[in-house]
């Protein structure tokens, strides 16, 4: 057993090494078509990835993902030709980092239900609020961007992938990441131990929606019309929570096999079952749901229990929270 | 020396004054014993002083500082900790994890991991959990999910702890141990404000009492004096 666990601690780290180089090379081997499918991937994951940094530890389901995506689509949009690519990317990483932390700042003190709804009408609230902006005021609405081939996207987004999964890595490993599970375990308890808790919820929000910022950034550049209801569609903040409850939260494999699985899955009903796709869609959802609670990663974490513990284990039982008599 | 002042505290929920101008002083080194029927604003007391609530009128000096008002993070980091009535653990978590949590985050100044480490295992060793070191905090009985809170909160390195109802639903062979470990804190240079239920307990420890009753303090004095004083005997018994 123990020396099983020695081997998968190297394992990770190596498939992970090898997908981004088999990643790296894929454009030089596949056809356009693939790398913008690949695309297409790599920015759910982001998505996927960013949103549960944030709200698979803390237990907040933040619905705004399409607000701090549609920021950098709009920061490219207006300052695209005059910004040299890295810092265009960087920028629109900044200008979600920036509207999150306001938007942590005044909803962070809400919980459940309402922190969820709130921030769902903010993705419309900032949607409207461009969109009269630019009939009233601009007089135009919606923004050309220069374009960007495929390939360089798809590197970009790579990279920015990377970066998020080694800062996923590093919050996890630290003090923090520990607080951050701590407030999702028990708030009030974090509070009082000497916990920021707010001050660490606005910031670990910030820090994710940085990620999803630069994707949009660079994705922008694969768009040719920018308007604000092409940017704030509220299913960049649906599909993300969804993938990442259909991989399983609690870990950073669970949201990216559930990104990667489900935009998979959602190009193949597409393309193949035009009009039937939604119909699958939501019953491969509804079925994720109730007989798959802890998501494609839970489901293969039990059948490697199975298959690599024969006979059951007698003794003390560990399951985590199973025996909790607590209030939280 | 007054570790604690407690002067005119008052919180309103609606019109009905849950704690009112209600004053004490805790001196260092002392087992002080909270008690008073159902309702009687105790755990509310204990909600004002830790900065859960903010108080409506009176103030909280802690070591000479006023504390009243500020967030309850910053209080324990200044060295004013609790434990909750309702058992609060993070359940998924292991006992270790709980406890470092304490050590990383409840001192005043940041600590190295590894001193932090330290220090946890210290407090898990004095409440006798080193056996379930690694156990999710939440598997294990509710008489060591109160010892994982109460390390938790040693943890943090405290001058001043405050502890809600630990002995609640505890059997007698469990009340005896728990106060014996209340003894231990004491006696480690911790000044103790308890919520406590069972007099045995409260009446064998506690060097002094307070007694609340709507809201108000309506006695103060030596074990032997709340046990034979007339108003509390009608206050717990009737008329």
């Amino acid at each position: 057993m123990k020396q099983s666990k020695r081997i998968a601690k190297y394992i990770l780290p190596v498939v992970i090494v090898l997908l981004v180089a088999l990643m790296a090379v894929v454009p030089f081997f596949t056809d356009p078509y693939k790398v913008v499918f690949l695309r297409t991937i790599l920015m759910f994951v982001i998505l996927t990835l960013s949103w549960s940094l944030f709200s698979g530890t803390t237990g907040y389901t933040s619905l705004a993902t399409a607000a701090f995506y549609g920021a950098g689509l709009y920061t490219t949009a207006y300052l695209g030709e005059k910004l040299p690519l890295p810092l265009m990317v960087v920028c629109g990483g900044i200008t979600a980092f920036a509207l999150a932390l306001l938007m942590g700042a005044i909803t962070l003190r809400l919980k459940g239900i309402y922190f969820a709804i709130f921030t769902l009408s903010s993705v419309e609230l900032i949607k409207q609020v461009l969109h009269w902006y630019e009939i009233n005021i601009v007089g135009v609405r919606g923004h050309y961007v220069t374009r960007v081939n495929d390939v360089t996207v798809y590197y970009v987004l790579l990279v920015i992938t990377v970066l998020l999964v080694l800062t996923i890595y590093l919050i996890k490993r630290s003090r923090y990441g520990l607080a951050l599970n701590s407030i999702g375990s028990c708030e009030e308890a974090a509070a009082h131990i000497g916990i920021n808790v707010v001050g660490l919820k606005i910031l670990a929000y910030a820090i994710s929606s940085f990620f999803i910022g630069m994707a949009g950034a660079i994705m922008a550049t694969g768009m040719l019309y920018i308007d604000s209801y092409v940017a704030f569609d509220l299913n960049y903040s649906f599909f993300p929570t969804l993938m990442a409850i259909f991989g399983g939260l609690g870990n950073i494999l669970g949201p990216l096999v559930g990104a990667a699985v489900f935009t998979y899955l959602r190009e193949i009903l597409i393309t193949k079952y035009s009009y039937h796709y939604m119909l699958i869609f939501g019953t491969v959802m509804v079925l994720t749901i109730l007989y798959l609670p802890s998501g494609l990663i839970g489901l293969a974490q039990n059948i490697w229990k199975k298959l690599t513990t024969p006979a059951p284990t007698k003794g003390l039982k560990t399951e985590g929270g199973k025996h909790a008599d607590t209030s939280c | 020396m007054q570790i604690l002042h407690v002067e005119g505290l008052t919180k309103y929920f609606g019109g009905l004054a849950a704690v009112s101008g209600v004053d004490f002083t805790v001196e260092e080194g002392e087992i002080l014993g909270l008690i008073g029927p159902n309702g009687a604003g105790k755990t509310t007391l204990f909600n004002l002083i830790s900065g859960t609530l903010v108080p409506n009128a009176g103030k909280v000096l802690f070591k000479g500082e006023k504390i009243s008002g500020l967030k309850p993070y910053v209080i324990c980091r200044k060295g004013l900790v609790r434990t909750f009535q309702s058992c609060k653990i993070f359940p998924e978590m292991s006992v270790f994890q709980n406890v470092l949590l304490g050590a990383l985050f409840g001192a005043p100044e940041n600590i190295a991991w590894k001193q932090a480490a330290d220090v946890a295992e210290e407090a898990i060793a004095f409440v006798g959990l080193s056996a379930f070191h690694d156990l999710p905090a939440g598997s294990l009985t509710l008489v060591n999910q109160k010892r994982v809170e109460v390390a938790r909160a040693l943890a943090t390195e405290p001058e001043l702890l405050m502890l809600d109802e630990m002995m609640a639903g505890l059997n007698p062979t469990e009340v005896g141990e728990a106060m014996e470990l209340v003894k231990r804190i004491r006696d480690r240079g911790i000044t103790i404000i308890m919520i406590e239920h069972v007099m045995k307990a409260i009446m064998n420890i506690c060097g002094r009492i307070i007694v609340l009753d709507h809201g108000k303090k309506i006695a103060e004095g030596t074990p032997e004096e709340i046990s034979t004083s007339k108003t509390v005997i009608e206050i717990y018994l009737g008329e």
